[in-house]
């Protein structure tokens, strides 16, 4: 795909659109999303109407109307961003153009990775979890991203909390050039299990979001404080303690990341990693691979509950089998989490679906959280 | 009245004082010394050690007389008048009127003229002020001794946490016991204080009604639990009403209680700390008992305990051998100073005034009028379409309630700093959101206390019902809102960003050198 127009004033922040003009269709029809082609027939056959366009466009309208200092738009072609963006009263720059376009999920990776070469301070995206998901896939954390909520399921912590949230987070980021963000989790649900009834939700990944008071979705009560002084808190209580010579096992997360960067080791981001004598043993360790390395030595498992649902084991750490649980000894389980996080459950307990009945009722009452250091907060586990 | 005030306030877009003037400007000068002093005494400048003398002047301001009154008149009609102001909004601060009388007692030359160095036999008539308000305020707590050397609740709180410290020490448990539990809805002193002892603090979090469960207390105690630091009614106004187990369980498993009653305007004369197994507590004399405070005079933390904890209380403290007041200095097991020399005695003496007018009638009707006031106006703010209470509590709010705007910040983008914003356009203080943790989406504190009429409050709830409505027709309008006030919107988001902070005109030079005034 080629870059359209070029009439670019270079001082001028540059904001990315990519509008996913079916999400949000299944939602009114009762459909529970419409990823995949057949949802989205049987949406289109129930006369659902297209929605993500008219609240992207009040996002939209929002960014330029407090974007005092101007923006100018980078977009896709017709409904997956330039209509939008043209309805907002921009005069956008279009790459590619709609002939390409396939009706699919591969158009907004696609788009997404080219309106992040033609360069922008921040991409703004149309949908719900699944759009996050293949916005996830297109730019990873590379560029800022911000979703405007006008999907039907949105478990990730990427979404204004309306579209009108979406766009005043959008004007203050490029207004102070660059301001903070924070990565946050894209989660994402099995859409045939939740129509049949089920919730399977998974963490994919993280996208890189501007983070402003309150109008980020999933930290509905707002910050409390400096959220860094608070992860550097927790990673030194963890430090520490982690100066005997057990197996510790660090579980996904960005908080227990930072514990990792703290104490200059590496960790990945999705993944299960472990160490010994603060020296890394194995890195995205498989259910198999933990079990070799328990031994007749203690090891310590640290875990912290996915941002805005509360999974502490079952969603996006299932290499923690209730084997590895079981070996590791429910004793040896640490749990941290910010403040912030905990506040964003919004009274929710912790949970639990390891898989094993037995081992989940084991883990249910309370569990002790460290939520800085020498800070601990009682959370109740169901 | 029945409709929402026309109202503006004054803007003088004024200058910082230290922009005003001009070099050499002089408000006073004052006459040489005599010949005849200068003689006996020496020169002035020699009076201070060469060592301490400064080599350069101090940069004050260089203004003249009415350039100074002209100034701070300016400032002070930008001000709300928060003594005056009827003041539902600062919410766990206990907004009360103070009577001007005690304002003239405390401002007395008998009064202000004290120094805290006078020889006891000069100072009876204080000391035995402060051994009275003593006696009353074990009357009203059930406690045995109180100290009146804390200068803030928060002071009084970290005294409490010394002592509890002090105690598990003289038992030879020091080391074993250093954890303090705390609850997520206790002012969040009672976790940092503690903290600044040496404990390590473990926070219960509400369960469904709104107070922690007892279960989640079974669970936080352990061989390591030092003590329990909790307030009563929460931050919610809702009173736990399984305290007594709460206590209980903390007793036996060898742990001290410590009520926080900052804000005792709920429960004055009707529960006593004691009763429900408190070891020690304490009260802010500046809110329950009408001491002014919000930058209007010296506060103070008086804190209370058993008579088994006396000793621990920070020294020197009143006592009264049958004949004559004194202070105590020989106390080997206090926990020491906790400030210098003898508190802020002024409130103290407000305080003895204030109990004295009311009489322990009085006490209770004020608590009764505090909670009758808040439920009036819980019911008309809860009428408003953008406003939900959170938890399922039983009973009634007693003397203030946390509400929240989420409902209207979902239907109109209008969040709580924006109302609290628009508000001050009607005349109304700005109204206090939450303390951190701030479980409830955006939050609202609102406490009327027993000062304010029913027609004060029912203005109050019409201005927010107003702002509702003017969400819903234009949210941008209260989003960019105040439009009538001294000065125009202050961005929170600085709040985040300590590098933009300036706590001094030095701090403010250096990082925006030669701006104008920073809050044009």
């Amino acid at each position: 795909m080629e870059t359209g127009v070029a009439a670019i004033d270079a001082a001028r922040p540059r904001v990315g659109l990519i509008v996913n003009p079916i999400a949000g269709m299944g939602g009114r029809v009762g459909l529970k999303g419409t990823d995949g082609p057949d949802a989205v027939e049987r949406a289109r056959s129930l006369e659902a109407v297209p929605v993500s366009g008219e609240r992207a466009a009040i996002a939209l309208a929002t960014l330029g109307e407090k974007a005092t200092g101007g923006v100018d738009i980078v977009t896709a072609p017709g409904e997956l961003g330039a209509f939008v963006a043209q309805r907002a009263g921009f005069e956008p720059i279009v790459v590619g153009n709609e002939s390409e376009i396939a009706g699919t999920s591969h158009d907004t990776i696609a788009y997404a990775r080219a309106i992040g070469d033609a360069g922008v301070d921040l991409l703004l995206f149309a949908g719900g979890d699944g759009t996050a998901r293949n916005i996830h896939d297109a730019i990873g954390v590379e560029i800022p991203a911000l979703g405007i909520p006008t999907g039907v399921k949105m478990h990730s912590s990427v979404f204004g909390t309306n579209p009108r949230a979406a766009g005043e987070l959008a004007a203050r980021f490029v207004e102070m050039s660059s301001g903070p963000c924070r990565e946050s989790e894209v989660m994402d649900i099995d859409e045939d299990a939740f129509r049949e009834g089920r919730v399977s939700a998974r963490l994919f990944g993280y996208l890189r979001v501007p983070y402003q008071r309150s109008l980020v979705q999933g930290l509905k009560s707002g910050s409390t404080g400096n959220e860094l002084s608070v992860l550097n808190g927790i990673a030194t209580a963890i430090g520490q303690w982690m100066t005997d010579d057990a197996l510790w096992i660090l579980g996904p997360g960005t908080t227990t990341r930072h514990i990792a960067t703290v104490l200059g080791l590496p960790k990945t981001l999705l993944g299960v990693d472990l160490y010994r004598n603060r020296t890394v043993v194995s890195q995205d360790a498989n259910e198999q691979e933990i079990l070799r390395q328990l031994d007749a030595t203690p090891a310590r498992l640290v875990v912290t509950p996915i941002g805005g649902q509360g999974y502490l084991f079952g969603r996006g750490n299932q290499q923690l089998s209730p084997a590895v649980l079981r070996r590791i000894g429910l004793s040896n389980i640490i749990v941290v989490a910010t403040p912030g996080k905990l506040a964003g459950l919004d009274g929710a307990s912790l949970l639990v679906d390891t898989g094993d009945a037995a081992l989940d009722a084991e883990l249910r009452g309370y569990v002790r959280v460290i939520v800085n250091q020498r800070q601990e907060s009682m959370q109740r586990v169901t | 009245m029945t409709r929402v005030r026309n109202f503006h306030a004054a803007q003088w877009d004024e200058p910082l004082i230290l922009e005003l003037g001009s070099p050499g400007e002089r408000g006073y000068i004052p006459p040489a010394v005599e010949s005849g002093i200068q003689d006996v005494v020496g020169p002035a400048e020699e009076l201070v050690p060469a060592a301490m003398r400064r080599q350069a002047p101090p940069q004050l301001p260089e203004i003249s007389q009415p350039g100074v009154l002209r100034h701070y008149l300016r400032l002070s009609q930008m001000t709300m008048g928060c003594h005056i102001t009827p003041d539902a909004s600062l919410g766990t601060c206990t907004m009360k009127y103070s009577p001007q009388i005690n304002e003239h007692l405390a401002r007395s030359p008998q009064m202000s003229d004290l120094h805290p160095l006078q020889d006891d036999e000069t100072t009876q008539g204080m000391l035995e002020i402060i051994y009275g308000l003593e006696q009353m305020l074990c009357e009203i707590s059930g406690m045995s001794a109180f100290t009146f050397q804390p200068a803030g609740g928060s002071q009084a709180i970290f005294a409490n946490a010394c002592i509890i410290r002090a105690y598990h020490e003289d038992r030879g448990e020091g080391d074993l016991r250093d954890e303090i539990i705390s609850t997520a809805f206790s002012h969040p002193i009672d976790c940092a204080a503690p903290a600044v002892a040496g404990f390590k603090v473990i926070t219960l979090m509400p369960g469904p009604h709104g107070y922690p469960e007892l279960d989640a207390l079974k669970a936080a105690i352990s061989p390591r639990t030092a003590g329990l630091m909790m307030t009563n009614p929460e931050d919610t106004g809702i009173f736990n009403p399984y305290v007594e187990e709460f206590t209980r369980l903390v007793h036996e498993a060898g742990g001290l209680c410590a009520y926080d009653q900052a804000n005792a305007n709920g429960i004055l004369g009707i529960t006593r700390a004691r009763e429900n197994g408190f070891d020690l507590c304490q009260f802010n004399l500046h809110k329950t008992f009408s001491v002014p405070h919000g930058s209007t005079g010296g506060s103070c933390g008086a804190g209370g305990c058993t008579e088994e904890l006396a000793k621990y209380l920070p020294s020197p403290k009143v006592e009264f051998d049958g004949e004559r007041y004194y202070w105590d200095y020989d106390r080997p097991d206090s926990i020491g100073k906790i400030r210098s020399f003898h508190g802020n005695l002024q409130a103290v003496l407000r305080s003895y005034a204030w109990i004295l007018a009311h009489g322990s009638e009085g006490l209770r009707q004020v608590a009764e009028t505090a909670v009758l006031n808040n439920n009036y106006l819980q019911q008309l703010i809860q009428q408003i379409p953008g406003v939900s209470i959170g938890y399922d509590a039983p009973g009634r709010r007693l003397q203030e309630v946390r509400y929240s705007w989420e409902p209207l910040l979902e239907e109109t983008g209008v969040s709580s700093e924006d109302v609290r914003r628009r508000m001050v356009d009607f005349g109304l203080q700005g109204y206090f959101t939450s303390h951190h943790p701030m479980l409830i989406p955006e939050p609202f504190t609102l406490e009327p206390s027993e000062s304010w009429s029913r027609s004060d409050l029912e203005e109050y709830g019409r201005v927010l019902g107003h702002i509702d409505s003017e969400a819903r027709d234009d949210p941008e309008f209260v989003q960019s809102s105040p439009h009538r006030a001294s000065i125009t919107r202050i961005h929170e988001d600085a709040l985040d960003t300590p590098e933009q902070w300036a706590m001094t005109w030095r701090g403010w030079k250096r990082k925006y050198g030669d701006v104008a005034t920073p809050n044009a």
